[in-house]
């Protein structure tokens, strides 16, 4: 008879842990290091390159640029994504399917995909300027490519489905007999929005923010493809410095800035969750 | 009160009318665009023909283009597997389980998805260089595996939780060794969220554009970065194409998946 060796079941995450530990950890300590040489062939120590970088304006000028379009990602994704979660709160069992479907296929859609169609939607002979012509909005057509409201625009529906999975998930666990509740002692629907269901719904939205900022500050490909060289955020800087100019030091700073900036903004928006969660109780 | 309920109803239905115009909008867009009859992309297409599908499937005028998708599926599948099992290890090891530990190698395991992943990427270039490894899709699809881990894990976790610890207990009673009781009660039990956990590894690792951009090299072309280059040289309508084969492919899987293992129901919770 064999003898039966029983694993111990922690033991099992042993070997994502350690594939996690060689090929995610050491990586990221290794851009902590690299960061740290001042030359471009990575031999004397010294922090010349973060000095370099962060006395230059055009560095925070980046900086601020990127923080900003992971913010105004995050209002427009936010104005038109709630009211969606709302229309999905408020459908039946079928309804709720079909626009669980019509979130996920633009999220399984490649993000390469999604930035095409914007260059087809806001080209200069694009669907938005064809429109505003033949509505006669606009006189000419507007530029919309290379401008940072067209970037909004498309990473709006690019990053949409990141916050609505998790608005979604917390809806979908929300009892409707507080809504009802609300509207039986008289309370107006927008009453019972502001009063009920954002309260509520609030860890879904604040946790659906934080991936749609992450993502949208480090989405190079979109930011590049549709804001062109004019637009420079941070992604440009790190595939620039170390793809056309290898000089990885300076490639590791501007990735290390991209990831605290990033921090940042998730920790700020989830320190804005918990306040407005005080103030909603 | 009414005049409000009436405002309630105008704003949000308008917004989530341009929220759903918004999310499907783009897709409907390209998929017409592929058909165009004329030389440049343009919508409304100007006729409809399949002249740009059949360039894309001509195998030497397009062969750049075959190459690219082949390393990429290679690289998703392997991805997958790799991902899938190593995270359905994990999140057995991690189920019904708390404390200090076990939340801090959670939170590490989802990292990835909240992490900068450009910044990865160039991570894993340098760590690979100095390590002497040349590109290759090996290393791509080492990559892939870190960043699509997590979205195995999370829907093989969800499963995990729902498993009742008394069928374990009981088939443990019953003399059923761990790894019997392991194939026999836990496996059947968590397969659709392993099963659509690694339906999510596989379009994370097809899709992925942030580590494919720093690993791939000349004879390791990827199809997001070769479909990037199209659009950046001559917006080749070709693009259109390969884009509608990519969402075809994906609106084919997601059915089949929807219909076997719930994938959507899978995805919110």
């Amino acid at each position: 008879m064999t003898v039966r060796v029983r694993p111990a079941e922690w033991q099992l995450a042993l070997p994502l842990a350690l594939a996690y530990a060689a090929f995610f950890l050491v990586p990221l300590l290794l851009l902590i290091g690299v960061s740290a040489f001042d030359d471009e062939k990575i031999t004397t120590l010294g922090f010349a390159q973060w000095r370099r970088f962060l006395a230059d304006p055009f560095t925070w000028k980046v900086i601020v640029d990127t923080v900003k379009l992971g913010g105004l990602t995050v209002a427009a994704t936010a104005l038109v994504g709630y009211p969606v979660a709302l229309v999905y709160l408020g459908a039946g069992p079928r309804w709720q399917r079909v626009i669980l479907f019509v979130v996920i296929l633009p999220l399984l859609t490649s993000v390469v995909v999604r930035t095409f169609a914007w260059i087809v939607i806001l080209g200069r002979e694009g669907v938005i300027n064809q429109a505003l012509l033949w509505l006669g909005l606009a006189p000419a057509p507007l530029r919309l490519l290379q401008t940072e409201h067209g970037l909004v625009m498309a990473l709006t529906q690019i990053e949409m489905p990141l916050l609505l999975l998790p608005l979604l998930s917390v809806m979908s666990r929300m009892d409707p007999s507080l809504r009802d509740a609300s509207a039986a002692l008289g309370a107006s629907k927008w009453r019972t929005l502001v009063r009920v269901t954002l309260p509520l719904s609030l860890p879904g939205l604040v946790a659906g923010c934080m991936l749609v900022f992450a993502s949208s500050t480090t989405a190079f490909i979109s930011q590049f493809v549709i804001g062109g060289n004019r637009l420079v955020y941070l992604p440009l800087l790190i595939w620039q410095q170390s793809l056309v100019v290898y000089n990885w030091p300076l490639a590791s700073v501007a990735a290390l800035t991209l990831l605290v900036s990033v921090g940042l903004g998730v920790t700020a928006i989830a320190a804005v969750g918990r306040r407005s969660r005080a103030y909603a109780v | 009160m009414r005049a409000k309920d009436l405002s309630y109803s105008v704003v949000i239905g308008l917004l989530a009318g341009l929220g759903f115009l918004i999310l499907i909008g783009p897709v409907v867009i390209v998929l017409l665009t592929s058909f165009t009859q004329g030389r440049s992309i343009r919508f409304p297409p100007s006729g409809l023909s399949l002249q740009w599908y059949q360039l894309l499937f001509d195998s030497v005028r397009s062969s750049q283009i075959h190459r690219a998708a082949l390393n990429s599926l290679e690289v998703a599948v392997v991805a997958m597997v790799g991902a899938t099992v190593l995270a359905t290890l994990a999140s057995v090891a991690l189920a019904r389980r708390s404390g200090t530990w076990v939340r801090a190698l959670d939170t590490f395991f989802m990292s990835p998805l909240i992490l900068p992943m450009l910044a990865f990427g160039l991570a894993a270039l340098m760590y690979f260089t100095f390590m002497g490894f040349r590109p290759s899709l090996a290393l791509i699809a080492i990559g892939h595996v870190v960043v699509v881990a997590p979205l195995a894990l999370r829907t093989t976790s969800a499963s995990m939780s729902q498993l009742d610890p008394a069928l374990l207990e009981s088939s443990a009673s019953l003399g059923a060794s761990w790894l019997y009781t392991f194939r026999r009660v836990t496996l059947p039990v968590i397969a659709p969220g392993i099963a659509a956990g690694a339906f999510l590894a596989f379009v994370g690792s097809l899709d992925n554009v942030p580590i494919s951009l720093f690993l791939a090299g000349p004879r390791s072309d990827m199809l997001p970065i070769r479909m990037w280059g199209m659009m950046e040289s001559t917006l080749d309508v070709r693009v259109a194409a390969v884009s509608g084969v990519l969402i075809a492919t994906v609106l084919v899987l997601m059915l089949v998946m929807e219909r076997v293992v719930g994938l959507t129901r899978r995805l919110r919770d």
